[in-house]
């Protein structure tokens, strides 16, 4: 929200606070507002997987919703990778949820509680490139697992004319070297970009009502906040479609380890 | 000139990306749209696909966002 003074202040929000100090070996490990919400999102996908884990042989609905998520990201192997797909089904299905749910707890109205305040886990570009590292390295490692140094003939694709050996493999290693950065940051920077937003549309909201001209907050504060309903409807979506994005992409990737090209 | 009001001027025609990814990012969906209704069996087959060309368009756009942030905050 804005602050006592009127002023917007949107970056507030992204702030780390340690909540209880810690230190080891002259590092600071302090338990942060981050790592709380990180334990809020790994309780909340126990707990989802926990109702869905019973085995039963006529799924209730809520084995029916983690099958269905399951399901989705073995289908989404399946296509891109091909019968070999299902073995990385645990990695993607763990990025993908973790990555979901920790966009969906940033958008939780935990402000509606007096001193609580939403944290977006994946809003911080270490998180994100720690994600994408993770699934930058499972590619190298699989994919010299597998071929040893014939993985460097992803650089080279089918039909390459001789005359252009000099510049596609340099093209084709450059496209590939930025993937981890690509995924860091689009993550990243979606989830910021919202949140920015968000915070300057309710600053308006906020700023208008308190105005001292009365017709400001009927003509500022109630556009605001009806555009302000609609993002958070986008909002919504983006976290979705940002957490499919970085799953489909990290299992192109694994298609590109496993098949080579 | 005043080396703030450059960075500010810097930011705000960084905001020009943002605005030519939009296009992009309308481009890619207009363009599957209209592949689609041509042949709306085969729609289906080819999200996975949608979603790539929506991930590259944006990622542009937000590369733009982030010179912006750095021009602002940053630099």
């Amino acid at each position: 929200m804005a602050a006592e003074s009127g002023k917007i202040d949107p970056m507030h929000q992204f702030q780390i606070e340690p909540l209880a100090q810690l230190n080891l070996g002259g590092y600071d490990i302090s338990f942060t507002n981050s790592s709380l919400f990180m334990l809020l999102v790994l309780g909340a996908i126990w707990l989802f997987m926990l109702g869905g884990m019973k085995r039963e042989m006529v799924p209730g609905r809520w084995q029916a919703a983690v099958e269905g998520v399951t399901g989705f990201i073995g289908n989404m192997l399946t296509t891109s990778v091909g019968p070999e797909g299902k073995k990385y089904v645990p990695l993607v299905f763990s990025l993908f949820m973790f990555i979901l749910v920790g966009n969906f707890m940033g958008m939780m109205p935990f402000g509606l509680v007096p001193g609580a305040h939403p944290f977006t886990v994946t809003s911080h570009l270490t998180v994100t490139a720690i994600l994408a590292v993770i699934s930058f390295s499972v590619v190298l490692i699989v994919g010299f697992w597998k071929h040893g140094f014939h993985f460097f003939s992803l650089f080279v694709p089918h039909g390459t004319p001789i005359w252009l050996l000099w510049l596609i493999p340099l093209i084709e290693l450059f496209s590939f070297l930025i993937r981890p950065f690509s995924l860091a940051l689009r993550l990243f920077v979606a989830m910021t970009a919202g949140h920015v937003l968000m915070k300057v549309l309710a600053g308006f909201v906020i700023n208008g009502l308190n105005a001292d001209a009365t017709w400001v907050s009927a003509v500022v504060s109630l556009p605001s906040f009806i555009l302000m309903i609609g993002i958070t409807l986008l909002e919504l979506l983006v976290c979705a479609i940002q957490a499919y994005v970085f799953a489909l992409l990290t299992s192109l990737y694994i298609n590109d380890a496993v098949n080579l090209h | 000139m005043d080396a703030e009001a450059a960075k500010l001027i810097g930011a705000g025609l960084a905001a020009i990306g943002a605005g030519l990814a939009a296009g992009g990012v309308g481009n890619v969906f207009g363009s599957f749209l209209q592949g689609a209704l041509r042949n709306p069996a085969a729609a289906d087959g080819q999200q996975g696909r949608l979603f790539i060309g929506f991930a590259a368009a944006e990622l542009l756009g937000l590369l733009a966002f982030v010179v912006a942030m750095i021009l602002i905050f940053v630099a």
